[in-house]
């Protein structure tokens, strides 16, 4: 496995506009019942085969941290995902 | 967080009477311990929680103006008696009428902390907070502008500050539909750890719909209208606007807010529409400090009580606690106070605009034995209860000691006029190229050009101008014109002149449309008031701004003061940002910048003297800062500004063109980039070359005058006392300027000096060259 996720997410307090816009827009696709949607972004990386899990990991945090997602106002997870995550349908 | 809330108890009023000893975190807020032992001397009691946040807030710096305040009343005293002041300091912006019926509302404040830490969004909340001020004077918000600072252009930290205000400016002006019509972006190494991000906005209103801020009648209702409330920026007033950054600014990673400028539109068109059927009694933004300070401010202003059932605000976050609703600084809200009968007309027109609006309390009478009392009610147990003066008014005033900087007079003999200078024409002609394409004078188009300057249709100058020039009606073709203004190191030298020659620039920067100058707004940008230095250069910035004010005949109509500028123990230049606004009758007759003629004579009108301290040539060149600065002479000022307002009125100027940062050269070089037409200029005698071009002595245009004015132009000038020299003249069929007997440059070298100096340092998308 070579591939790492990277979820980024505006911290919760952050308000998300893009979201607010979906939730008041829901009602009129008779979805009213969802009362709230938050906005995020996944970025896939893929290392080189044979690439050391360890590696991988710090990596894709250091990346997330200074170039995926702004520390500021948004979190960000790292994960490697597991075999039942389905491979990209390319 | 405090022991009451982790154990999930509010802290009631009753609960404070019944644990008068409890420790409370006052010191962490930002407050002395002999503030919070006058907090409890004015409730008799402990703060509750939420008590404590709100005075912790309103006390803090930057809504109590604590250290500043005793320097303003000077405004109030020298300002100018006028008939066109309809709201001025105190408010939330001020107001000028501009005609029998329409008046004008700016302002202009900073958001220097947010944009530093988190650029984008901080430059963006500033726009929609001065447009939401603008906005609760009753007016129409109807252009903006940024006077921006920032580090050394070179340095990687200006790579990732800059591009995101510049872009978060933008996002928001332009989705909200403002044309952004001027301001400054000036590089300088003193603001490298703390950038200067200031907004301005102005409005126009019918004079009839002027609002105002009481939350007057008994009985009336208190409406939250515009977003939901949420976790933004708590406490991000005292804590992020009071405190100073350390190198590791982010370890601290305050809330920021995140705005939303469809719903500011939205707040706009449902304000204006409520505002036109009559159903606002009062009306106030929420800012910094947000519901605290709307809700305090309100009241204090009418002299009432208020009831607020805090559980009412609509909130993002439902487990917000009753402190964390009064001192968010969500975006986009403001506070009505309307009249019971005319609710829910109040509340049809926010649903037509898909605005929240929600009853959250009611005005009050003051109590027989205590006064006026601000209530605030959760799930009805009482967790606020005092008097909203005391919350508004009656924050600490602080006398700070001032002292005059130790190496004043060191410095005041250090002069620039000393340096070496350019030792022929060759010199001097690569001086000016250099100078050209240094971050300060260069080309700022990559800035302006990210901004929408047209939108809306009224913009009739905009960047490149001197000044931003907008039509306010179709009919009469009336106008106003806008300029904002300010030298860091002419203050730095000397902040009483420091402050005026802000204040000249602007006001000249405004005449040379051909507009009346009627109105000043200022935003004070300063260090640490706790630093004596600091806090003397301030009274000497607010001195010499007051009297400025007096002697040119024209109001300062509000500010804002922007402190603890500074990282670590250095604080940035003391930085007076001045906004002046002019009047013209007619906007077809204004005057804008560049040759475009052949044929027209060039004339220099003003004092030239060999003033260099200060310039932008000593920095430039020699990183030299020393000296005194140029003279101020407010009445050359004035009789300038009438030979211009005058000419523009007869049209017998073709053009006018204000000489400052860089001097003659520069402006001579703006000149014929403006329209790529080409001038043959020789310089008049009397002073050697290099100051005829490089000196910056205030109060100084080049002009163009269509063949046949001469002498009307030289009759007018002699009547207003105005000194002129004749120049050159404008030639299309000169590429570019020859200085006669110095030089010649070419449109050509003068572009590639001009032009590629932000994009080379801040466009992303640009390749290298191949």
């Amino acid at each position: 496995m070579t591939r790492v996720v990277v979820d980024v997410m505006l911290k919760p307090e952050i308000l998300d506009p893009q979201g607010e816009a979906v939730v008041n827009a829901l009602p009129r696709l008779g979805a009213g019942q969802v009362a709230s949607v938050r906005i995020g972004k996944r970025i896939e990386l893929e290392f080189t085969e044979g690439t050391d899990e360890k590696v991988m990991r710090e990596q894709a945090t250091e990346i997330a941290d200074k170039l995926l997602a702004n520390p500021v106002i948004e979190d960000f997870t790292v994960r490697l995902p597991d075999a039942s995550e389905a491979e990209p349908t390319a | 967080m405090s022991t009451v809330e982790s154990a999930g108890v509010v802290d009631t009023v009753g609960r404070a009477q019944a644990t008068p000893d409890e420790p409370q975190p006052f010191a962490e807020l930002g407050l002395r311990e002999d503030e919070y032992q006058r907090i409890r001397d004015v409730l008799g009691r402990r703060p509750t929680q939420a008590e404590l946040a709100m005075y912790s807030i309103m006390w803090s710096e930057h809504c109590s103006y604590k250290s500043s305040r005793v320097h303003f009343s000077q405004f109030a005293e020298k300002s100018p008696k006028t008939d066109r002041l309809l709201a001025g300091i105190g408010q939330n912006a001020g107001v000028v009428r501009v005609s029998d019926d329409l008046a004008v509302s700016f302002k202009v404040e900073s958001h220097n902390h947010p944009s530093f830490v988190e650029p984008h969004q901080g430059a963006a909340t500033g726009i929609g907070g001065i447009v939401r001020d603008i906005l609760a004077m009753g007016a129409r918000p109807v252009a903006v502008m940024d006077p921006l600072r920032f580090g050394e252009a070179s340095h990687p930290d200006t790579a990732r500050v800059l591009p995101g205000v510049v872009a978060g400016i933008s996002q928001y002006g332009n989705s909200l539909g403002l044309p952004n019509i001027g301001g400054e972006v000036v590089f300088d190494p003193c603001y490298q750890g703390n950038p200067l991000v200031n907004a301005l906005c102005v409005g126009v209103l019918p004079v009839s719909r002027l609002q105002n801020m009481a939350a007057s009648g008994v009985g009336n209702v208190v409406v939250l209208l515009g977003a939901k409330t949420g976790r933004d920026g708590i406490g991000g007033v005292s804590v992020l606007a009071s405190a100073t950054f350390g190198d590791d600014a982010g370890a601290a990673r305050p809330s920021v807010q995140v705005g939303d400028p469809f719903i500011e539109k939205l707040l706009i068109e449902s304000c204006l529409e409520m505002y036109d059927a009559g159903l606002i009694t009062g009306i106030q933004d929420l800012g910094g400090a947000g519901l605290t300070c709307a809700l305090s401010e309100t009241a204090a202003a009418a002299g009432l009580g208020m009831r607020v059932a805090l559980e009412r605000v609509p909130l993002r976050e439902a487990s917000m606690l009753p402190h964390e609703i009064l001192a968010s600084e969500s975006q986009e809200r403001m506070l009505l106070i309307v009249e019971p009968s005319k609710l829910d007309e109040v509340l049809a027109v926010a649903r037509k605009w898909g605005v929240l609006a929600t009853a959250i309390g009611e005005v009050m009478p003051p109590a027989a034995d205590t006064g006026p009392r601000l209530i605030v009610d959760w799930h009805g147990a009482t967790v606020v209860d005092c008097p909203p003066g005391s919350l508004a008014d009656d924050g600490p005033v602080y006398r700070r000691p001032m002292r005059p900087p130790a190496d004043r007079d060191l410095v005041a003999v250090d002069r620039a006029e000393t340096l070496p200078r350019p030792a022929d024409a060759e010199e001097l002609k690569a001086t000016l190229l250099r100078m050209a394409g240094s971050p300060n004078l260069c080309d700022k188009t990559w800035v302006t050009e990210q901004y929408d300057r047209y939108v809306r249709g009224n913009t009739v100058l905009a960047q490149p101008e001197d000044a931003g020039v907008i039509r306010l009606s179709e009919e009469s073709g009336l106008g106003i014109a806008l300029s904002t203004d300010g030298n860091g190191r002419y203050a730095k030298l000397d902040p009483y002149a420091g402050a005026q020659l802000a204040l000249a620039e602007a006001y000249r920067n405004v005449a040379v449309t051909g507009a009346n100058p009627i109105a000043i707004t200022n935003c004070l940008n300063f260090g640490s008031p706790e630093d004596p230095e600091v806090m003397w250069s301030f009274g000497e910035a607010v001195r010499g701004l007051a009297d400025g004010s007096a002697a040119l005949g024209i109001p300062v109509t509000g500010g804002n003061v922007s402190f603890y500028n500074q990282t670590g123990m250095v604080p940035i230049h003391p930085t007076p940002v001045v906004g002046v606004l002019g009047v013209l009758d007619d906007v077809s007759r204004r005057l804008s910048s560049g040759f475009a003629n052949d044929g027209d004579r060039i004339l220099l009108l003003g004092e030239t003297r060999p003033e260099l301290s200060g310039s932008e040539w000593a920095w430039q060149e020699h990183r030299h800062l020393g000296g005194t600065p140029p003279e101020v002479n407010l009445v050359a000022e004035q009789a300038l500004a009438s030979v211009l307002r005058r000419a523009a009125e007869v049209e017998l100027f073709s053009g006018a063109h204000d000489l400052s940062d860089g001097g003659l050269a520069q402006a001579l070089l703006e000149s014929v980039l403006r329209h790529g037409v080409g001038a043959r200029v020789r310089l008049p005698d009397g002073l050697d070359d290099f100051v005829w071009l490089f000196s910056e002595s205030t109060a100084r245009a080049i002009v163009t005058v269509p063949r046949g004015h001469e002498a009307a132009v030289r009759a007018l000038c002699e009547e207003n006392d105005v000194p002129w020299q004749p120049l050159g003249i404008v030639d299309s069929k000169m590429d570019g300027l020859d200085v006669d007997g110095l030089f010649s440059v070419s449109v050509e070298e003068m572009r590639e000096a001009w032009q590629p100096t932000l994009p080379a340092l801040f466009d992303r998308s640009a390749t290298p060259a191949t």
